[in-house]
């Protein structure tokens, strides 16, 4: 298995660069100078301007820029953060914590209501509860999560009150140790719905449709003519199929969450790498905003793998195929 | 005559069919199957044989489908009114069910040892489990027993897979085993090494099979008695010898005419002309009418019902000339 895992590790290693080339390009190629922002908003004098622009090698042509970047990328630099004036290294790492923490509780969010939501529709198949989850999972898939977002705090914080709308804990707070990470509860459930709500709707379709592919299937009717009663046949026959397809959602879809969680942490000041993003974009920090595109890119590729190490698992005739 | 060991008395089993309400596909079935007997049950594809089957267990591949009138008697007691746990006991401990496609009906995720192992854990079984599956494989000529059970379907072939399939419906000793089309998926060689296997185990252990098949073959080389439907309805029955030697119902007879062998190679090809009626078209009277050859008015005007006719039935309004081939010499 660990030859598996290296091998697959090593196939990703081309898409990971393809994508740090792609991105950096494409960001040198945008409209907009980061110099601006770096000599600020004042008027300055030209020959201030071209001393920042050289300090920070933006005189370079893009390949030359992009080579140097590799380089310094290879010896573990991920490079300085022109509009926070630290290294992007440990910005990121600053940052991490709370962006896991978020799409963690997002993804368990979907995981614990999506999948029963799909098994009871799939059980209930064309009654009422059924097309009420049906309905549901379409307007949870087609809606904007920034938009649902924004409609929990209006409802929950603004005008109920019941939970705090912005950031990760009190401004007040002088919490530590396990006090202070029992505090960040409450402002965690509003962004972590937000942002897991279209995962709920997608895994509780997929759901749905997993269980009826997996209920009709004649192995099921195998299983009844054995006498095993029909909790039996649910669990060991029934779930245990429709999980393929439902595993492969989840991993492959991972992409959803991370590209949510810039949006979601953007409305609801989340300290995270999402919003980290989002100011980058905003002040054009390159390093950043190329640096995060590279975590994103990796976190895929390991959700993927993972998806697919599970997936073999569960299904013996992956296992032996390879 | 000793007690049947199943006596199915006017089975009536729907359909539901999109915006059609419940369509009867197997109407006013009844027959009888003996302990130890190999009874076999043909005709066209649906013709109601394997719905037929299902209903015995009330086991059915489709939601939309019941059983809606008639008694299942089996030892006694009627499963077409027991409790869905009292039917539970049933399956797979003393009526056993093998299927047509072996590979579908295993489950592709569990080995093969666990799936034969399931029945015994779902019925009270007094010795050890382990040493029962490694018994049933071997007893159903399956090699190595002991890899066997770690294997996974998609390693074995069809006809092994089809083996394991028997060794589950089999390894509650069930005293019925209802094979539906058991051999039809099969290479022609594995289906005679498959035959043979069903046979030894009746020899064996005295099961009483009821085999469902559109292959007369088959029923020839397996069956003491036969019934033959066809719309739904048993129109003929008898022991395997004479239905097959004096055929009375002109379906029965056109069946038989229909089959490939050595004397008709040297003759056109025959088929019943016609196509079997679907459920909810169905004609009144006598369901064969349209395609038989001797039908007159009243054919269409009553539902002819079985009568006692060479040691069997046959339902058919003009038996007094079926006593010759009518496809082949006409209503003269």
């Amino acid at each position: 298995m660990w030859r598996y895992i290296l091998k697959r590790l090593a196939q990703a290693l081309p898409v990971v660069l393809g994508v740090i080339v792609f991105n950096f390009t494409l960001i040198q190629l945008a409209p907009g100078d980061p110099v601006t922002l770096l000599v600020g908003d004042y008027p300055a004098t030209e020959e201030y301007t071209r001393q920042v622009r050289a300090d920070f090698g933006l005189d370079q042509p893009v390949p030359v820029r992009l080579a140097r970047y590799l380089e310094q990328l290879a010896r573990g630099n991920l490079g300085f953060s022109f509009a926070n004036r630290m290294p992007v290294g440990e910005l990121i790492a600053q940052r991490f914590g709370p962006t896991l923490m978020l799409m963690l509780t997002a993804l368990g969010l979907a995981i614990l209501i999506g999948i029963p939501l799909g098994v009871i529709a799939a059980r209930n198949r064309g009654r009422l509860s059924d097309w009420v989850a049906q309905v549901g999972a379409l307007a949870g898939y087609s809606t904007p999560d920034f938009w649902m977002g924004q409609l929990l705090i209006l409802i929950f914080a603004v005008a109920l009150g019941w939970l705090p709308s912005q950031g990760m804990r009190s401004a007040r707070s002088v919490a530590t140790g396990m006090q202070a990470t029992l505090e960040v509860f409450p402002y965690l459930i509003l962004p972590a719905f937000a942002l897991g709500f279209r995962y709920i709707a997608l895994l509780s379709r997929i759901t749905r449709s997993a269980m009826l592919d997996a209920l009709s299937a004649d192995s099921v009717m195998g299983a009844r003519a054995k006498g095993l009663s029909e909790r039996r046949v649910l669990i060991a026959h029934v779930l245990r199929n429709a999980a393929l397809p439902i595993v492969t959602v989840i991993g492959y879809n991972l992409g959803l969450l991370i590209a949510g969680s810039a949006l979601i942490e953007t409305v609801f000041s989340w300290p995270g790498v999402g919003r980290l993003l989002f100011d980058s974009i905003s002040k054009r920090d390159y390093p950043v905003m190329t640096a995060i595109l590279m975590m994103v890119s990796i976190t895929v590729v390991i959700a993927n793998l993972i998806t697919d190490l599970v997936y073999a698992a569960l299904d013996p005739r992956v296992r032996y195929a390879r | 005559m000793s007690a049947p060991l199943l006596d199915v008395r006017g089975l009536v089993t729907e359909v539901r069919r999109k915006g059609r309400g419940w369509t009867p596909v197997v109407d006013d079935v009844s027959l009888r199957i003996d302990p130890g007997e190999i009874v076999g049950l043909v005709g066209e594809s649906g013709c109601g044989k394997s719905m037929t089957a299902f209903s015995i267990l009330r086991l059915f591949p489709t939601p939309a489908a019941r059983v809606a009138r008639g008694e299942v008697i089996f030892k006694g007691r009627d499963l077409a009114a027991a409790s869905p746990d009292a039917l539970r006991r049933v399956r797979g401990g003393e009526i056993g069910m093998i299927f047509q496609d072996p590979s579908t009906f295993l489950d592709p995720l569990h080995t093969i040892g666990a799936q034969i192992e399931e029945p015994l854990r779902a019925h009270p079984f007094p010795g050890d489990r382990r040493a029962r599956v490694i018994e049933l494989i071997q007893q159903m000529g399956l090699p190595d027993p002991e890899a066997m059970v770690r294997r996974y379907p998609h390693q074995i072939s069809g006809g092994q897979k089809q083996r394991a399939l028997i060794a589950t419906a089999m390894a509650c000793s069930p005293s019925l085993l209802i094979a539906d089309e058991p051999t039809t998926a099969l290479d022609v060689t594995v289906q005679a090494q498959i035959l043979s296997l069903m046979r030894d185990l009746r020899a064996r252990s005295g099961t009483a099979i009821l085999l469902i098949t559109h292959d007369l073959g088959v029923v020839t080389e397996m069956c003491d008695r036969v019934y033959v439907m066809y719309a739904g309805k048993v129109v003929e029955s008898n022991n395997t010898r004479v239905l097959f030697r004096a055929p009375r119902h002109p379906y029965t007879q056109g069946l038989l005419g229909s089959t490939l062998s050595l004397e008709t190679a040297s003759r056109e090809l025959f088929a019943i002309p016609g196509t079997l009626p679907s459920a909810d078209a169905m004609p009144s009277g006598c369901r064969f009418a349209p395609r038989c050859p001797i039908a007159q008015p009243a054919c269409a005007a009553s539902a002819p019902s079985l009568e006692v006719v060479d040691d069997g039935c046959a339902a058919c309004h003009r038996l007094a000339l079926t006593g010759r081939n009518v496809w082949r010499e006409g209503a003269a």
